[in-house]
């Protein structure tokens, strides 16, 4: 079978869990089938057989595995939001169609040479700075929950973090293709990017209280710097300075020291101030609500779940337990439903998409492409790692968004730009080598 | 670069991989802890969808608690109705959606919506789940005596106070009533009826039990652990001669008795507990010295909160109070033990250990483990535990009961505990007479049991609180144990 027919059949797989999952959220709401969920189903197969047909027409060598993953992946989140909102569930199809748009246009219009991209890494560096401080202009950005991430451009909104992940490692690859070998003989004056990038994580922090998007885009830059030179040394040096820089700061904003003393101690036994009322309160009623009520969806699901659409996420009049469900908290919903089966399987779906990443970046050819593609994989892996870690007490919860899951239109988006530049990058390496 | 790249995917699969190891945690390890959780309103509302166990009482066999279905966004949801009301509000507690659970609600919770560990549950539960039937929890008997319930309350009328009432033989607990009280059912919508309940007492505390987590001074009640302590120190016998002169010594000051007018000169220790007096027990303790009294009363079960099938925080230990906080003195100065002795120097003491000190008298010196519940029952029928008699400890020697019961019963005969008499049955009691040293706000108390006659093990134990009286313990408390202990023992003079 050759690699297109095993992607479509491997999309079919895919329109058949997302159809079974819609049905049965269906059910569940409504004790019995109802014939939308086969619409549904077909429609969500029928836009990624168009997307496939644009691969198979634009990129026909690229990965097999990649396309029906991401597939499984939005089947995950469209049948769990559905479940929470079908209003929202709507919405969410809908930016999943103009996220296989977007993988079409740039597919076509990458399709003879992407690395066409590495004149103009100095743009995407610039660019990508600009869209992370963009929230932190005032009038423009919005602070949601103590943290600025989001732009209001007139009735849309939009994260501009999404995208300024997908630029830096734009420019990353090119400008690390280029100094590798300077970089690798670690005289000091090669370094004055590395500074740069450095305080500009810093003033990300500072000016937008959003640790979690400067953990990832630090993150990513690390393994790309690891990847172009080799030296483990750069990655503790940088790990140290970050950790130094946050520990700086973490005496400076609030911020971080909420939810740093969230992560260590969500429950107390006894009262303590309060913030969001100025009341004395049990840590689990204020300040780590959130993530409590998280855990408690978590453990409720226990090892089978409580089957889609069972799940408890409102009180019984309807008020909701647990906030921000279908963007940073999506996992615990999922967690609760699929329980341990169904959470375990979405994160193999994750570490088989990285697996997958991984290989287009061990086979392709030239530096630029190797490192594109070891950092975009990189990037989706630590994203995943950062907010379902934080969900899951692993780290300090950041809010950030689950990939291909979460509901949210900059992100589906953003991440369908990350399948469509992996998929480019396989495209061309498998091209030359046969 | 393909080295790094191959690193680079070790470092990232870790990563996700740490993800499935603390989901797991989460879902299999720590679920069972964070279900426990008070604020866990996930599985709190979760549990809703199970079609709750009933509780009942014992005689007659009354749904305390049952459910009512409702259908909340295409869910069958069971909320909880207390038929009863008030009755026995204190002992079966509650179960909502806005203010959690207490009671045998909370602690019983687990059997209650079939999530205990035991096997024919886990096999109904699975049945039911595939069955697409709601899970049907384990039903509750306890031990309650509906009728005497009622009667304890109706008595307390508007005092604040409580009864508690138990099987000695068996640690049965048969009467737990508690003033002012509540009615559970409007707890969920119409708080504010229960915030606004006012009494004859501040604070109210309308939902507190008193009778496990009330504390009050003992009064007159404790001499029983001191004569107790004094038998057993050997260093006096029931008819060990005392000189009463109205008054005792502490530290060069004078503590009276009650009634400071009629000194009763000489008497002996039985007769001194029958007519409470208080100098004798004061130089008894100042003898004996604090410690080796708290050592008899800890033998009691004193210093240990009481075993009974109510959350833990619902019952509260009895001893030496300081700061809110239980203490033991580290040395006999630490107490005054001349005052401790016949009851006062912060000793507080709960309703159920003052019973369960009462019924150890008259058993002949054994502590039974108390039990408010029988047994609890699957749905099905079967049974899934089953209380039975169980031996805390001996507290004192049979010689030594006997003889302090022998003393109580003198007390209802012809002392300070008149009032307790039933016909036909051999009564022994003690009154107690907890000054505040503001007028008529006396704390009074009767602790009694009561069996056959002096030979035969008794049938029923009491203890009686009553807050902010202006009489003794023997014209207040006394009558209403007397009245619940006849409703309980001869129920058909009592309709």
């Amino acid at each position: 079978m050759s690699a297109r027919n095993r992607e479509l059949f491997g999309l079919v797989v895919a329109g058949l869990i997302a159809s079974v999952a819609l049905a049965s959220v269906t059910i569940a709401r409504n004790a019995e089938v109802a014939a939308s969920a086969a619409v549904w189903g077909a429609l969500f197969l029928g836009l990624y057989v168009v997307a496939h047909v644009v691969v198979r027409r634009t990129v026909p060598y690229a990965d097999a595995a990649l396309l029906p993953l991401t597939a499984v992946l939005t089947a995950f989140g469209l049948a769990s939001i559905y479940r929470l909102d079908p209003d929202d569930g709507g919405r969410q199809a809908v930016w999943v169609a103009v996220g296989v748009a977007v993988l079409a246009a740039t597919l076509v219009w990458l399709r003879h040479d992407y690395r066409l991209l590495e004149g103009y890494r100095y743009l995407f560096g610039v660019a990508a700075v600009a869209l992370l401080l963009l929230p932190s202009v005032p009038g423009l950005g919005e602070r949601v929950n103590g943290v600025r991430l989001w732009v209001d451009v007139g009735p849309l909104q939009f994260q501009p973090g999404e995208l300024a992940k997908i630029f830096l490692i734009v420019f990353l690859a090119g400008y690390l293709r280029e100094k590798r070998e300077v970089l690798a003989q670690g005289r000091l004056k090669d370094f004055g990017p590395l500074f740069v990038i450095w305080g500009a994580a810093m003033i990300v922090i500072v000016q937008t209280s959003d640790l979690g998007s400067a953990l990832l885009n630090f993150g990513i830059f690390l393994a790309m710097l690891y990847v172009a030179t080799g030296r483990a040394l750069y990655v503790a040096a940088g790990i140290a300075l970050f950790v130094g820089g946050a520990a700086v700061l973490y005496n400076a904003l609030h911020h971080v020291q909420d939810r740093v003393t969230i992560w260590l101690h969500p429950w107390t036994d006894e009262r303590v101030y309060c913030a969001l009322n100025g009341e004395l309160e049990f840590r689990q009623d204020c300040a780590s609500y959130q993530l409590v009520k998280s855990l408690y969806s978590i453990a409720n699901g226990g090892f089978g779940g409580t089957g889609l659409g069972q799940g408890t996420f409102a009180s019984t009049d309807g008020t909701q337990l647990i906030p921000y469900l279908r963007t940073d908290f999506i996992f615990s919903a999922i967690a609760q439903e699929l329980g341990l089966v169904g959470a375990a399987a979405l994160l193999l779906v994750f570490m088989l998409f990285v697996v997958r990443g991984m290989r287009v970046a061990l086979q392709a050819q030239d530096g630029f492409s190797k490192l594109a593609a070891a950092g975009l994989t990189f990037g989706f892996a630590l994203q995943t790692f950062i907010i379902v870690g934080g969900v899951l007490r692993v780290v300090p919860l950041t809010g950030i968004t689950l990939p291909f899951v979460s509901y949210g239109g900059t992100s589906i988006v953003a991440n369908f730009l990350l399948l469509a530049g992996l998929l480019l990058i396989s495209n061309r390496a498998n091209a030359l080598r046969t | 670069m393909n080295r790094q790249i191959v690193r680079l995917t070790y470092v990232a699969l870790t990563l996700v991989g740490v993800l499935v190891v603390m989901t797991t945690y989460w879902q299999t390890w720590a679920a069972a802890s964070l279900a426990d959780r008070q604020d866990n309103a996930v599985k709190r509302v979760a549990e809703f969808s199970i079609d709750r166990g009933l509780i009942f009482s014992f005689e007659p066999r009354k749904r305390l608690a049952r459910n009512v279905e409702r259908e909340v966004d295409s869910k069958t949801l069971f909320f909880r109705r207390y038929p009863f009301g008030p009755l026995a509000a204190h002992v079966v507690g509650y179960s909502t959606v806005g203010r959690s659970r207490t009671g045998l609600e909370r602690s019983l919770n687990d059997y209650l919506t079939a999530s205990n560990a035991n096997l024919s549950t886990l096999v109904d539960k699975a049945l039911d789940e595939l069955r697409g039937k709601p899970i049907r929890g384990n039903n509750v008997v306890t031990n309650l005596d509906l009728d005497a319930q009622a009667v304890a309350l109706e008595e307390l009328g508007t005092d604040c106070g409580a009864v508690v009432a138990l099987d000695p033989r068996t640690g049965e607990v048969v009467v737990m009533a508690s003033t002012p009280g509540f009615d559970p059912n409007l707890v969920e919508r119409r708080y504010g009826e229960i915030s606004s309940i006012t009494a004859d007492c501040t604070p109210a505390a309308p939902l507190l039990n008193r009778g496990s987590a009330g504390l009050y001074v003992p009064g007159s009640t404790f001499k029983v652990i001191t004569a107790s302590a004094a038998l057993e120190s050997g260093k006096y016998g029931p008819e060990a001669p005392f000189v009463d002169p109205g008054y005792c010594t502490v530290y060069g000051k004078r503590v009276n008795n009650f009634d400071t007018t009629r000194p009763y000169g000489a008497i002996d220790l039985t007769n001194a507990l029958a007519n409470s007096v208080n100098s004798v027990f004061c130089k008894i303790g100042l003898k004996l010295g604090a410690k080796r009294i708290l050592d008899t009363a800890k033998r009691f079960g004193f210093y240990e909160r009481p075993p009974l099938e109510t959350p833990l925080d619902e019952r509260l230990a009895s001893g030496l109070y300081r700061n809110g906080q239980l203490y033991y003195p580290k040395l006999d100065s630490d107490v005054d033990a001349g005052r401790m002795a016949f009851g006062q120097e912060r000793m507080l003491v709960t309703p159920l250990q003052m019973a369960m000190v009462a019924g150890t008298i008259g058993l002949g010196g054994k502590l039974m483990e108390p039990h408010v519940v029988d047994r609890i029952v699957a749905p099905g029928g079967k049974v899934i535990e089953q209380q039975r008699p169980r031996l805390i400890r001996r507290a004192v020697t049979k010689k030594t009961a006997d003889a302090v019961a022998d003393m109580m019963r003198l007390a209802v005969a012809q002392g300070t505990g008149t009032a307790a008499q039933i016909y036909g049955y051999s009564v022994g009691g003690k009154t107690g007479t907890g000054e505040t040293g503001v007028p008529g706000a006396n704390t009074t108390w009767f602790i009694a049991f009561a069996g056959k006659d002096d030979e035969s093990p008794p049938e029923l134990a009491i203890a009686v609180v009553l807050q902010n009286q202006s009489g003794t313990g023997g014209t207040t408390a006394a009558p209403i144990a007397r009245a619940v202990m006849q409703a309980i023992l001869q129920p058909t003079e009592n309709p």
